[in-house]
């Protein structure tokens, strides 16, 4: 595939060079200390360069200038649909002042882009768009220094437009003039000028993304397609559970069938190639069939599963402990809220392909994180990770950690057996379904008490969770691994630490709270294989949050929204929370009718991403449970908006997303087997539940740091769902999902 | 060998007869625009019209389809000469990760043929066999009906 024109490779020894130094200062500091994209925290020394360029602080690792004046901007992470594409080449336009379209920009492939990790968190505004954003206003600064000595003119008389640097007598150099006697091969400085962010005029406009005409004509746009020259089709058949053991299987009968070029077995991993992808799929079929297999995996009961996972052994951890003086406690609130595994349920099932060479082995993979992919591959291959090149190619949108990164293991295993031809690898949706890790269940437990003026005096929360970070950092955490005849070992859980924390990510409320004491209880045992799902535990806490929020409102006889306003010191917070309010005309509606309410929440991601809060309204029809949503106001501070309506998308769909987790989405299973293994078994919303209308008001903050967005609205959505069903119904729902079957039986029609 | 007709062109195919359409189109013809999502016709990913009717080309035999009239999104128009729904859908940005969009805009197209002034309930129930994962369902229905729109202009 010609995805892209290839930019000169930036060599690896460069590379080295400009991140060497520092990583083996502070590298290795261990899975525990860093956050969910990988990154270890800088010490005090470098954190004065911002985002990412503390670990890669080299101008020439992010923006290059080749002779004939073209920009090329280079990103570790990857586009995933969010729009990060879109929003990078902004940042390097508004610095170098030269038109978007002009740029070309790479991004996460272990040849060529800086190691940032994983694509994750929603950092990937505030790491690497921070990084070209300052990196490319330093190149641009370089450029003009370097025109003012051609000139013999102060710097400060000069400006840079469109590719050229501007004398005021109207003589110009090029860019591509201007670099040819400067390297760009120097280290960033903490402190360039970045302009007036009120002048800005390519970032906080919303430019069309740039990926969207070719997703629209049949261009070529994903992993799955891609078509190399030589390429085979493989299948894998899947251990049916965990642990299963191949017993048998007779394997003449498909290696005979029509195109069908080798049946791979290795220990319990079982494969077969094949000329032409749906004589791959047939054959697929035919050896699933034959393969016999002894399983003794031990599910837990579904029904009961909240109750398994805290009576698990758990560690606890202390996430806050706040003591003040306050009102005496007049009264005393107390809940348990629940969720169910999710799955991502990409619409694109897992795709990769893979080619052996003498050199090593290329992977062209949809991972969130080409660098550990590419180490825990190398570990897995047993090959040295210089021999494993990772391209990022993007899939269908992954939400998380889902089977991209063990169909990339598929396609190197694959092609490993059949050196020197192209191996595409693409999960079937039954596969998909039940061996993608799926986003971990969790219980909340909080209690509060309230004072005789209706004020929140003491707040108690304990959240029980598995880790929600098991992404392939080592060879042992592939799917793969408990396949092969000699696994590697398998590092155990270990939790996200705080500030951004993973089960308890968001457990720590924005609220002034005179008293307030959180624990998480880690779990380490995981009854199903699970990973980072979007938003991580911040979806549930913030429903339970949320929800007990309003429960205090209630019982404070208060209303939602001036109550939350009335625990909240952030100014920022506050802001958002009147603006949701006030477009809403929270304040002027009329109150609820039987079978219809209106809900309120609010979140700061992580409390250190976006804010934002949403208001809606929705129906239920009591005789079936069934819940229409209607209207849906949100107001979402982001810091500067770098293009408001890759926002106003992100939110949009996080709203939309998070209504299907909320109302209709749970992980299905029996004792042994995950039984939602298509679209049937594990019901999305669909078109007609939609919401009637979705409103996003993007706040504008010139000059604030860029804030992650991807995840800001899924808790809030799901909160406001359950606040407004509650004065629908009259009937508090504290379980996910809240689906049509719980509506129902709690209405009691 | 296997006649196809697909956006208005004949192809012979040399395939299994049981191959869905989706594969052929996929590897026999190298387009792009119908996607692998279930294989199961459960999600819309590889919506193509035959005969004016939007369907799933991952269930459907090519032994059935020699003489019928197959249209993909190829057949709509270019980047650089978008056809009207995929211009509406770029001019309301209506995709996240786009994963799904060549099949919304197959049943779009398929919709708007044979009911040009749809209702918004009408377009929602049409809509319905084909899922979004990342929630771009307000946008595509604005597409829908900005199409809607354009169509009627252009027929005035």
């Amino acid at each position: 595939m010609n995805a892209r024109p290839q930019p000169p490779e930036l060599s690896r020894r460069q590379l080295l060079a400009a991140g060497g130094a520092l990583i083996v200062s502070f590298s290795l500091t261990g899975r525990s200390e860093a956050d969910e994209t990988g990154a270890t925290p800088s010490p005090a020394k470098e954190a004065a360069l911002p985002g990412s360029l503390a670990k890669t602080p080299v101008l020439d690792a992010w923006i290059r200038v080749d002779g004939d004046g073209r920009v090329t901007a280079f990103t570790g992470k990857a586009e995933l649909g969010q729009g990060m594409r879109t929003a990078v080449i902004q940042l390097a336009a508004e610095q170098l002042a030269v038109a978007p379209e002009s740029i070309e920009l790479v991004t996460a492939d272990t040849a060529l882009t800086p190691d940032e990790g994983f694509t994750a968190g929603s950092h990937s505004m505030q790491d690497s768009g921070t990084a070209v954003f300052n990196a490319a206003g330093q190149v641009r600064w370089l450029l003009m220094q370097a025109a003012a000595t051609r000139f013999a003119l102060p710097v400060d008389q000069l400006t840079a437009r469109d590719g050229f640097v501007h004398a005021p007598d109207g003589r110009s150099f090029g860019y591509g003039a201007l670099s040819a006697g400067l390297s760009l091969h120097v280290s960033a400085e903490p402190a360039t000028g970045l302009g007036d962010p009120k002048s800005y005029r390519i970032i906080g406009k919303s430019l069309p993304r740039v990926d969207i005409p070719a997703k629209l004509t049949g261009g070529a746009a994903y992993v799955q397609d891609m078509r190399l020259p030589g390429m085979l089709h493989a299948r894998v058949v899947r251990q049916p559970s965990p642990g299963a053991r191949l017993r048998s299987v007779d394997a003449g009968a498909i290696e005979r069938l029509p195109g069908v070029v080798k049946v791979v077995r290795d220990g319990d991993y079982l494969v077969v190639v094949a000329e032409r992808e749906w004589q791959a799929v047939k054959a697929w079929r035919a050896l699933s069939a034959a393969a016999e297999w002894s399983e003794n995996a031990e599910l837990p009961e579904q029904a009961s599963l909240h109750a398994t996972l805290q009576a698990l052994p758990a560690r606890d951890i202390e996430v806050l402990t706040w003591t003040a003086t306050a009102g005496a406690a007049v009264k005393r609130l107390q809940a348990r809220f629940t969720k169910p595994y999710l799955m991502h349920g990409s619409i694109g099932p897992s795709c990769a392909l893979a080619q052996f060479s003498d050199d090593g082995v290329t992977v062209w993979t949809h991972t969130q994180g080409v660098y550990p992919q590419r180490g825990a591959l190398a570990e897995l291959l047993r090959l040295p990770p210089e021999k494993v090149r990772c391209i990022h190619v993007q899939g269908s949108g992954c939400y998380g950690h889902n089977g991209a990164d063990d169909v990339a293991a598929d396609a190197a295993l694959i092609a490993r057996a059949m050196p020197g031809r192209p191996i595409r690898v693409q999960w079937m949706r039954e596969q998909e379904n039940t061996a993608e890790p799926f986003g971990p269940a969790m219980v909340t437990e909080v209690s509060a008490a309230l004072d005789v003026e209706g004020n929140i005096v003491d707040w108690e929360y304990g959240v029980w969770s598995n880790t929600h970070n098991m992404r392939p950092t080592k060879g042992g955490m592939f799917l793969q691994n408990a396949a092969l005849p000699e696994p590697l070992p398998v590092p155990p859980p270990e939790p996200i630490p705080m500030p951004e924390g993973g089960g308890d990510r968001n457990s720590n409320p924005l609220y002034a709270f005179p008293n307030a004491h959180v624990v998480y209880h880690f779990v380490p045992t995981m009854p199903l294989r699970i990973s980072a799902m979007r938003s991580l535990g911040a979806y549930h806490n913030i429903f339970t949050i949320e929800s007990f929020m309003d429960e205090l409102a209630e019982a404070a006889g208060a209303d939602p929204v001036p109550f939350r306003l009335r625990h909240m010191k952030d100014a920022r917070a506050r802001d958002v929370i009147e603006a949701a309010a006030d477009r809403f005309g929270w304040s002027k509606l009329p109150l609820a009718e039987r079978g219809r309410g209106r809900g309120f929440a609010f979140a700061r991601y992580k409390n250190l991403g976006a804010y934002c809060a949403i208001a809606l309204d929705l129906t239920v029809e009591h005789e079936t449970g069934r819940v229409q949503i209607g209207r849906v106001v949100a107001a979402v501070d982001s810091g500067q908006p770098i293009n408001p309506d890759g926002i106003r998308n992100q939110i949009e769909g996080a709203i939309v997303q998070s209504a299907s987790w909320t109302l209709y989405e749970q992980v299905s299973f029996d004792r042994r087997h995950i039984t939602s293994a298509d679209w049937s078994g594990y019901p999305i919303l669909r078109f007609p539940a939609a919401p009637l209308s979705v409103d996003v008001h993007v706040l504008d903050r010139p000059g604030q740091p860029f804030l992650g967005t991807g995840e800001a609205g899924q808790g809030p959505t799901a909160a406001a769902i359950a606040n407004a069903l509650r004065q629908a119904t009259g009937v508090r729902l504290r379980n996910l999902p809240l689906s049509r079957e719980r509506v129902k039986a709690a209405v009691g029609v | 060998m296997i006649t196809l007709t697909i956006n208005g062109q004949q192809h012979d195919v040399d395939a299994e007869p049981d191959t869905p359409l989706l594969y052929v189109l996929r590897e026999d013809l190298q387009m792009n625009g119908a996607k692998f999502g279930c294989g199961l016709g459960q999600c819309g990913a590889c919506t193509v019209m035959l005969d004016g009717k939007a369907v799933f080309s991952c269930v459907i035999p090519i032994s059935l389809l020699p003489g019928r009239e197959i249209k993909t999104i190829e057949g709509l128009g270019t980047a650089a000469v978008p056809g009207v729904v995929q211009q509406a859908f770029i001019d309301e940005q209506a995709a996240q990760c786009g994963y799904c969009i060549a099949g919304m805009v197959m049943r779009a197209q398929a919709l708007l043929e044979h009911n040009p002034s749809p209702t918004e309930e009408q377009i929602r129930d049409e809509m319905t066999p084909n899922l979004c994962r990342c929630g771009t369902h307000m946008r595509i229905l604005r597409a829908v009906r900005r199409a809607a729109q354009t169509m009627k202009r252009v027929a005035l």
